[in-house]
């Protein structure tokens, strides 16, 4: 391949410029570990000496540790039952010819494009008008509405990248169409779910203004958070959490990009 | 195994023909089978988009008395929205705020795509993931960073008052519409590259070498060949910043002041301390309504546009 042609050749300015655009995305967030070491209660330079105190201070947390046990709960519970419609869903659109395909599909991505304020007040109003007292339930729900479409997004290249005759040669040779899901499909599919599983529980684990409308006595993790912003002297504390927060979704995002890769890459071969 | 499948059979013979006619049916028919797969699915996005909404378009008519709600329809809450001057600026600043910040994101990013597209040979993975590692950090903590970079006692109002550059703190940096559109261009930035990436790493190198060979510059090459050919990359960018930028509400409330307060905030307060819940939902769907408007009159405008340089 002569991929360094006149066309690719090497661009200085542009490079300088790529290189200042991920220091812009990266900087500001290395503030809050900067600052989570930091031994004073001010946010504020210069810098005093170094501190695991915050760190501490927040393992000895009893309500962040609720919150962040309701946030995992909600993550689980929402990224499993997404993935598990999106695997359906999934399914059905790329191996069946249906009419009426296309708009069926825009529909379930609707969530995609609706602000997330308006799905959380509108939401809010039907629990309230169904007597349905608010808790993590109905983040649950939320959040699975939100997930679904992202999930979908996920599989369907999945199903796509594979041969349909796979699956029937095992129909030919006799199995049934569960036997031929549980042997054939989910095995070559199974990156990604994982991906989609991933990809749900960061959202969710994430997702604020949903959950912020949806919530009842029983806070998330990023709720928790917006409650401390409030006051001063909880700011390093924060700041030790989101660090946490940080280095932990920074790790789970390297580990499912490997996943992925790796299970492209196991492909491949069979495909050509 | 088969043993246990023929008395099964046995068992079953009187119903046996009817139910091979229904599952003969249901096999022969492909768009049968498709929807009855897609069913769970469908049906619970169907009810969970379709009944929230529906109620929350009932209760935009409705008014708010005291603790209860007055269900006679009625439309005054979107005329008061609309003669109401507070709810017209809440929403012109909440347009102009998002149609700037997609702007500037949407221009700054491109480049960087650009550059990962077609000067990133090795390793593009890695750049590929260090482009969008941020999308996957939480949204709170990106928007929290930036109020301490920018509070009042921050790191750049400390940072300067330290090297002595500066006496009293730059109040302008925090609570102030800039700062909002500076945090959320940051909070952003990940959605915008990602679509013009794909769009871009998808055209066609030969085109770009005819072009060349057809005697173009590097200049009218990019404005002729590249540019075009990214366009959908950059629409779908703008409008995937646009739409949700709009109803921001996390941004505005730790970063924008009283100045800087956007329509999501207005409706979040009327669902909280203001209590008027009419009103609110009214102002969620007028909001809805228009960033709609907005984004289908963007589309088809650049479609047009499309059509008139083709």
């Amino acid at each position: 391949m002569s991929e360094v042609s006149y066309i690719q050749r090497r661009n200085r300015p542009l490079q300088y410029y790529a290189l200042i655009y991920l220091a812009f995305l990266y900087i500001p967030v290395l503030f809050l570990p900067l600052f989570s070491f930091n031994d004073s209660i001010y946010v504020a330079f210069p810098l005093k000496s170094f501190t695991l105190k915050w760190y501490e201070q927040m393992f000895a947390n009893e309500p962040m540790f609720a919150a962040l046990m309701n946030s995992i709960r909600v993550g689980v519970v929402t990224s499993v039952i997404a993935t598990f419609l999106g695997i359906f869903a999934a399914k059905a659109v790329t191996r069946y010819r249906m009419p009426g395909r296309a708009p069926v599909v825009s529909f379930i991505m609707l969530p995609l494009v609706i602000p997330g304020i308006i799905f959380g007040v509108a939401l809010l109003i039907l629990m309230s008008r169904l007597g349905i007292r608010l808790s993590l339930y109905t983040i649950t729900l939320g959040h699975i509405l939100i997930c679904v479409p992202f999930a979908m997004a996920t599989l369907i290249p999945r199903f796509e990248g594979f041969d349909k005759s796979i699956e029937e040669a095992s129909a030919d040779l006799g199995e049934n169409m569960w036997w031929t899901f549980w042997r054939v499909t989910f095995p070559m599919v199974f990156p990604g779910i994982i991906a989609s599983l991933l990809l749900c529980f960061t959202i969710s684990f994430d997702e604020f203004i949903m959950a912020f409308f949806l919530s009842g006595t029983d806070p998330t993790l990023p709720l928790f958070m917006w409650g401390q912003l409030r006051f001063p002297a909880k700011l390093p504390g924060v700041l030790a959490l989101g660090s946490l927060i940080l280095a932990v979704s920074f790790f789970v995002v390297f580990f499912s990009q490997w996943v992925r890769t790796r299970g492209i890459r196991t492909q491949t071969p069979s495909g050509e | 195994m088969s043993n246990g499948t023929a008395v099964a059979g046995a068992i079953a013979e009187p119903r046996r023909t009817l139910r091979a006619g229904l599952g003969a049916l249901f096999m022969r028919s492909e768009a049968l089978r498709g929807y009855s797969l897609l069913s769970p699915t469908l049906l619970i996005m169907a009810f969970g988009i379709c009944i929230p909404f529906a109620i929350l378009i009932t209760m935009s008519f409705w008014t708010q008395q005291g603790f209860d709600f007055d269900t006679t329809l009625s439309v005054r809450n979107y005329s008061k929205a609309f003669e109401h001057p507070v709810y017209e600026a809440l929403m012109l600043r909440s347009l102009a705020i998002s149609g700037i910040c997609t702007i500037a994101t949407v221009v700054l990013s491109y480049p960087m795509a650009y550059y990962v597209a077609f000067h990133v040979h090795r390793h593009k993975m890695i750049w590929i993931i260090l482009m969008t590692l941020p999308f996957w950090t939480s949204y709170l903590l990106r928007v929290f960073a930036w109020k301490i970079i920018l509070g009042y006692n921050g790191a750049i109002n400390s940072g300067l008052k330290g090297l002595g550059l500066i006496d009293q703190p730059l109040e302008f940096l925090l609570y102030s519409q800039t700062a909002v559109v500076i945090t959320l261009a940051h909070a952003w930035a990940a959605f915008a590259i990602l679509p013009m990436y794909v769009s871009l790493e998808k055209i066609d190198r030969t085109l770009l070498e005819a072009a060349t060979d057809l005697g173009d510059g590097p200049v009218a090459r990019f404005l002729r060949v590249t540019l075009p050919l990214s366009l959908p990359g950059i629409i779908a960018a703008t409008l995937i910043l646009f739409i949700p930028i709009v109803g921001d509400y996390i941004t505005p409330a730790l970063l924008g002041g009283p100045d800087g307060m956007m329509i999501g905030n207005m409706i979040q307060a009327q669902f909280g301390k203001v209590n008027n819940w009419p009103m609110g939902s009214a102002l969620a769907i007028g909001m809805m309504l228009i960033v709609a408007a907005c984004a289908l009159t963007f589309m088809f405008v650049t479609r047009k546009a499309k059509e008139y340089i083709a």
